[in-house]
């Protein structure tokens, strides 16, 4: 057999506001607090050697891209990553906000490979543009789809009613 | 007799010719509908092209224009073969971000019926990945114990796959009065079923030959890649958000995790097979102090979560399921992304495909053991 198993208890994850400390002490940004995890922002320029220095210093070590999300506030798309540290435990949020026309940021996909799929699929629903994605194809929808359907300005039809919806129980 | 205009490739001429094998997404070994543009040198395979996207239903956009409780079925639909796993990731995100608290019984059910779907889940890879390595038999036998325990699903929620079962705060309904005994006198039938799997596969020297260092993956790579689940943990590294960031009340329990050596396709088959084992533990446990009292917490009749945002991952049978959660504090959420395991492992196919022979390709995509309806939500 070259299954083993393993039962030791993992460390707990670094609490959010000292995770927030470090990310002052090593990159010079304000993290919030929300919840449980550490949020701090970036400019769109500065994603892509932000995200090396996440990595590559060795006292945050974030190796691993959990998920990578855009989501529209109408007056700017933000992207968010959510970033954990399988070495140094601990969890942090980068987030960076863009404002039409330049929906474009940095690639990450030199950094974290896992973000390949997820950055395709933010350019095809939000149309926002990876500088430097080694593959920017349409991910999920046919090549002749017209808008980005996962904006606020994209309506689904017919659209929601305050009636709609009644709550069960 | 050569037809004419056919060329003839001698051998020299042989050795430069790329060709573009196209797999899909009709092809009954994809496992739902995904294609993928294959490059060959010869039998080697150089380059490969997913496309994903055919079963995308704009679950996303969906959730934005539904109620809270109106959201769980279409989490039904993402990763079908383990629905009450998806329900479970979405009502705790909700529970998150209202501060609910779950009662023992509601927490405890969640867990047995999960960890059930773990199962089923599992044993519906071990018989398509036998067809996969070219086995029938291991099919007909890993749905047979998969079967049992639609059974159970069914006397619970009523329904065999698309369950809508689980609620922000608790249940829809109360288990029935059986159900405890119904799961016990599961055990030991599902105790006899991971036996006959480890008899018919495990030491099969026709799938050794075929599953043994194929398609394997460093644990430096699948970190790399964002690969969850039995995918990450048969190369090496113990992640398991059950057990690294407990929810529910997985601290409670007492179990192990499988973790592999090598990274190929035999080691991420013996992984879930070992999970099987865990699963049958947790649920031997769980029912074993089964607890009384309310099935639904005190819950609001409008579920409205203030503004706010959260990210919860769960552990699906196939990975980390991540649910980011955005609220404005109106009746319908304002943002979900739903990070699929399948879709995020599926995405690694780029790289683990290359340099294996073409006739492992469908046993190395079998061995990622992905649902496209989650893939493609």
């Amino acid at each position: 057999m070259t299954v083993r198993l393993t039962t030791v208890a993992p460390s707990p994850f670094r609490p959010a506001a000292e995770v927030a400390l470090l990310l002052r002490e090593r990159l010079g940004v304000e993290a919030a607090v929300v919840i449980d995890e550490a949020v701090f922002f970036v400019p769109p320029d500065d994603v892509g050697t932000t995200a090396r220095r996440l990595r590559d210093d060795p006292a945050l070590a974030f190796d691993y891209l959990r998920c990578l999300s855009a989501v529209d506030y109408v007056d700017y798309i933000e992207v968010v990553y959510h970033l954990l540290s399988l070495s140094q435990r601990q969890k942090a949020v980068m987030k960076v906000r863009l404002v039409e026309p330049d929906l474009t940021v940095d690639s990450v996909v030199g950094v974290w490979r896992g973000a390949d799929w997820h950055e395709r699929e933010a350019a095809d629903l939000f149309g926002v543009a990876f500088r430097g994605h080694p593959n920017p194809r349409r991910l999920l929808l046919p090549d002749e789809f017209e808008g980005f359907p996962l904006r606020k300005s994209y309506p689904l039809a017919p659209l929601p009613s305050e009636d709609v919806g009644e709550e069960e129980q | 007799m050569i037809e004419p205009g056919l060329q003839i490739v001698t051998a020299d001429a042989a050795d430069r010719v790329d060709i573009t094998v196209n797999m899909g997404p009709q092809h009954p070994s994809t496992h739902g509908v995904f294609r993928m543009l294959l490059h060959v040198d010869g039998e080697r395979i150089t380059a490969v092209e997913p496309f994903i996207g055919y079963l995308h239903r704009g679950s996303e956009k969906l959730c934005e224009v539904e109620t809270y409780r109106q959201i769980i079925p279409l989490f039904d639909r993402l990763d079908y073969l383990s629905a009450f796993n998806n329900e479970l990731c979405f009502v705790l995100a909700v529970e998150k971000l209202l501060g609910l608290r779950v009662p023992e019984r509601a927490a405890y059910t969640r867990i047995i019926l999960c960890e059930l779907n773990r199962i089923a889940s599992h044993f519906m890879f071990f018989g398509a990945f036998g067809i996969d390595a070219g086995a029938m038999t291991p099919f007909m036998f890993g749905f047979r114990e998969r079967e049992r325990i639609q059974q159970v699903f069914e006397s619970v929620s009523g329904a065999r796959m698309m369950h809508n079962y689980f609620r922000p705060g608790g249940l829809n309904l109360d288990v029935p009065d059986d159900f405890v005994d119904n799961v016990r006198s599961l055990l030991p039938v599902l105790k006899r079923g991971l036996e006959d799997a480890h008899n018919l596969l495990t030491g099969n020297e026709i799938f050794l030959a075929r599953t043994k260092g194929i398609g394997v993956i460093s644990a430096q790579d699948a970190i790399d890649w964002s690969l969850s689940g039995p995918m990450l943990r048969a190369s090496g590294v113990a992640l398991d958000v059950r057990r690294d960031e407990p929810y529910s009340l997985y601290e409670r329990f007492d179990f192990s995790i499988p973790v592999g050596d090598e990274g190929d396709c035999y080691d991420r088959y013996l992984v879930r097979m070992a999970e099987i084992e865990q699963s049958i533990r947790i649920v031997e446990q769980a029912i074993a102090d089964f607890p009384g009292g309310p099935f639904l917490g005190a819950v609001p009749k409008l579920i409205r979560p203030p503004a706010g945002e959260c990210y919860v991952r769960t552990e699906n049978p196939r990975g980390e399921l991540g649910v980011y959660l955005v609220s404005t504090g109106e009746r319908r959420p304002y943002r979900v992304k739903v990070r699929g395991p399948s879709f995020v492992n599926l995405s690694a196919i780029q790289q683990l495909l290359v340099g294996s022979y073409l006739a492992d390709a469908v046993l190395i995509l079998g061995s990622i053991d992905i649902v496209l309806g989650e893939v493609d939500r």
